[in-house]
């Protein structure tokens, strides 16, 4: 009962019934995002909630902060721009897999790189589920798609390795089945200053169960269970036992100094030192 | 002693300084860009000045990316500017768009380059006019300005920021590179002197705030986030509310409600100058730097006995479809010089209704078009 009173107090009640079909992991990921955000005392006419297009992206119209329901794949730009004009702001962005990593994997690396003070929450169901279940760059190799009616032929991406070496302050992966542990991964995000990731493994009945034989969500989200592995549990695997499995955990958790705060000095340095030019 | 202090405010700068000046003037805090010919000394002008006055430069990884950047920036409150050219602009269509839909200030310089594609970067052209025009997809309404000196695109550019403000409309500066990389005399007047203008802000509470229900003139408040105003900007067209809506008659009420901003205020809008137009037979219409070249024209027709009058345009987007009526039932002959291979004219024939004869002279080899050339058109037309 406490935990529905903390979801009611971000909702925009008035948007529901919401768009998402049964046994979608949307609502999980938003469930864990508000718990974690409603630990932090946040003033909420601060916080900044941005998505792209997709599923996954109709979140923000569902929460009541700031939100924004922008193009797709460019959630991430909007929020730097914003995020830049306004420090004091929390930027939060929800992004899909084919959101963040196809359409928008240009400006995931560049968000990364600048090490911008955004929290990215990435929901990866492993397929374009609201255009109808055409394949992902992170639907798994030889998984069926709309498009891959005979198989995916494409490696995926692994995108907290990607955001690691592109730079991100902190990055983790939790799966929906995992809703409570991924509470204090997003809340570490959330407070982290700088760049942060959390990907969800999610799950998509609809568009990926029913082309993978995994029609139920039930059964969804039991095989979502049997392929997280912990990093101790990663470890003791063979490359062979790894291809079916996902690892799941803190990858990287560093303190460097953001993006604002490093322009905070560019401008101190513009105002006393006149720059390199007049 | 008025007389120096006037002359200390005289700069002598390069077009891409004056637009950067003129945005200083009107109250830019924000930059996002990505290097591109012949725009890029806009960029590099901000990243220097920016930070001086507590604004913020960006370099983003795209035009994509910068345009979505300019638009967060002026949703947290921030004057924000970008500036391209013709590839770039292919680019910022996308979220152009977005701005458009959710009413976002802002002003985008194309410093146009010859195309199609990576066509002709340090040449000038003005092949992108209908692309300022139609240039993100659905119907929808814009305003663009095209300066045809350096001094008025420090004054355009100011006006665009107005504009954008005003009607919470992105606003297109469409340089050539002729004036882009020109050097003239700018006078740059003091801040007092210059009419400046902000967005609206909401009256009411945040309960009561509807962030698109529109005043009178057409233009909703706008609450910036981070002010107490939690709402919602989505790309799907919307209710008053901001949500999401399906209902055909709301839809068409938005939609037109866009357009009708625009419409409304279209007197405040058209900026135009006239030029010997009182006794002309012929009339000149041209914009950006083929008006410097066609105001030249008019002193050496009339040199000889030939009634030549000049029609400048400096909002081309909304168009002049009045005046142009109006022109057209009073002289024999209109010709449109541009440097495309005809563009405005299809305008211009449109509004004429067929009351004169409107005659496109054009040229697309990258050079510039000269007063003679445009003279010895109107000897041909008139024989």
């Amino acid at each position: 009962m406490k935990n529905v009173n903390v979801i009611d107090k971000y909702i925009r009640k008035e948007m529901f019934p919401h768009m998402w079909c049964p046994g979608c992991g949307n609502g999980i990921v938003l469930g864990a995002l508000i718990r974690a955000i409603d630990t932090l005392n946040w003033d909420r006419d601060k916080i900044v909630m941005v998505s792209g297009i997709g599923c996954s992206s109709r979140i923000t119209g569902y929460v009541d902060f700031c939100t924004m329901n922008t193009t797709h794949g460019r959630a991430l730009p909007f929020a730097t721009g914003i995020k830049m004009a306004n420090p004091d702001l929390k930027v939060i962005v929800v992004m899909g897999d084919g959101d963040c990593s196809a359409i928008g994997g240009n400006h995931f690396i560049h968000a990364c790189r600048r090490n911008i003070d955004i929290t990215a929450i990435v929901i990866n169901n492993m397929i374009y589920g609201m255009t109808g279940g055409q394949y992902s760059p992170l639907t798994p190799t030889n998984h069926f798609g709309s498009t891959a009616p005979y198989g995916n032929i494409d490696q995926t991406f692994d995108l907290a390795k990607l955001a690691t070496a592109a730079g991100a302050s902190y990055v983790a992966r939790s799966t929906v089945f995992n809703a409570r542990q991924s509470v204090p991964l997003i809340k570490k995000g959330l407070q982290k200053k700088g760049f942060s990731v959390i990907e969800m493994i999610s799950t998509c009945p609809v568009s990926y169960g029913k082309m993978n034989k995994k029609k139920s969500p039930v059964e969804l989200l039991k095989w979502v269970k049997s392929i997280a592995v912990s990093k101790t549990g990663w470890e003791k695997l063979s490359e062979e036992d790894r291809e079916e499995k996902i690892v799941i955990g803190e990858f990287t958790d560093t303190n460097k100094m953001e993006y604002t705060e490093k322009y905070k000095m560019v401008m101190k340095k513009a105002q006393e030192a006149g720059g390199n030019k007049k | 002693m008025n007389k120096v202090k006037s002359k200390k405010n005289i700069k002598l700068l390069q077009g891409n300084e004056a637009c950067a000046e003129g945005a200083l003037l009107a109250g830019v805090k924000f930059f996002a860009g990505y290097p591109i010919t012949p725009s890029s000394e806009i960029a590099e002008t901000m990243a220097r000045k920016l930070p001086k006055i507590g604004g913020k430069f960006l370099q983003m990884e795209d035009e994509i990316a910068s345009m979505a950047a300019v638009i967060g920036a002026s949703i947290a409150g921030l004057k924000s500017l970008t500036a391209t050219s013709g590839p770039g602009m292919c680019l910022k269509q996308e979220n152009l768009g977005f701005a458009i839909i959710n009413e976002i200030p802002c002003v985008v310089v194309n410093a146009q380059r010859g195309g199609p594609s990576t066509g002709l970067p340090t040449k000038p052209s003005q092949g992108d006019v209908m692309q300022a025009r139609w240039g993100t997809h659905g119907d929808h309404p814009i305003i663009a300005l095209a300066p045809s000196t350096v001094n008025e695109i420090f004054t355009l550019t100011i006006k665009a920021f107005n504009f954008s403000e005003k009607y919470r409309i992105p606003v297109i500066l469409l340089l050539d590179e002729v004036i882009a990389h020109m050097r003239e005399k700018v006078e740059i007047p003091d801040i007092e002197e210059v009419e400046i203008i902000n967005r609206k802000k909401p009256t009411v509470s945040s309960k009561e705030y509807l962030p698109f229900k529109p005043d009178e003139d057409g233009v909703p408040p706008m609450a910036n986030f981070g002010e107490g105003y939690p709402y919602h900007f989505t790309g799907l067209v919307h209710s008053e509310k901001g949500m999401p809506i399906s209902d055909a008659v709301e839809i068409d009420h938005f939609i037109r409600r866009l357009h009708d901003k625009i419409q409304k205020n279209i007197k405040d809008i058209l900026i135009y100058e006239e030029y010997s137009l009182e006794d002309a037979d012929i009339v000149l219409i041209a914009y950006g730097s083929v008006a410097r070249a066609a105001e030249r024209t008019i002193k050496l027709a009339r040199e000889k006995g030939i009634k030549v009058g000049l029609l400048k345009l400096l909002t081309i987007w909304p168009f002049p479809e009045e005046k142009i009526q109006q022109l057209a039932e009073e002289i024999e002959l209109i010709i449109v010089p541009e440097m495309n291979l005809g563009q405005m004219v299809l305008e211009v024939e449109r509004c004429a209704h067929g009351k004169c004869r409107v005659v496109p002279y054009n040229r697309i080899d990258g050079e510039l078009i000269n007063p003679m050339e445009i003279l010895a058109k109107i000897q041909e037309e008139k024989n």
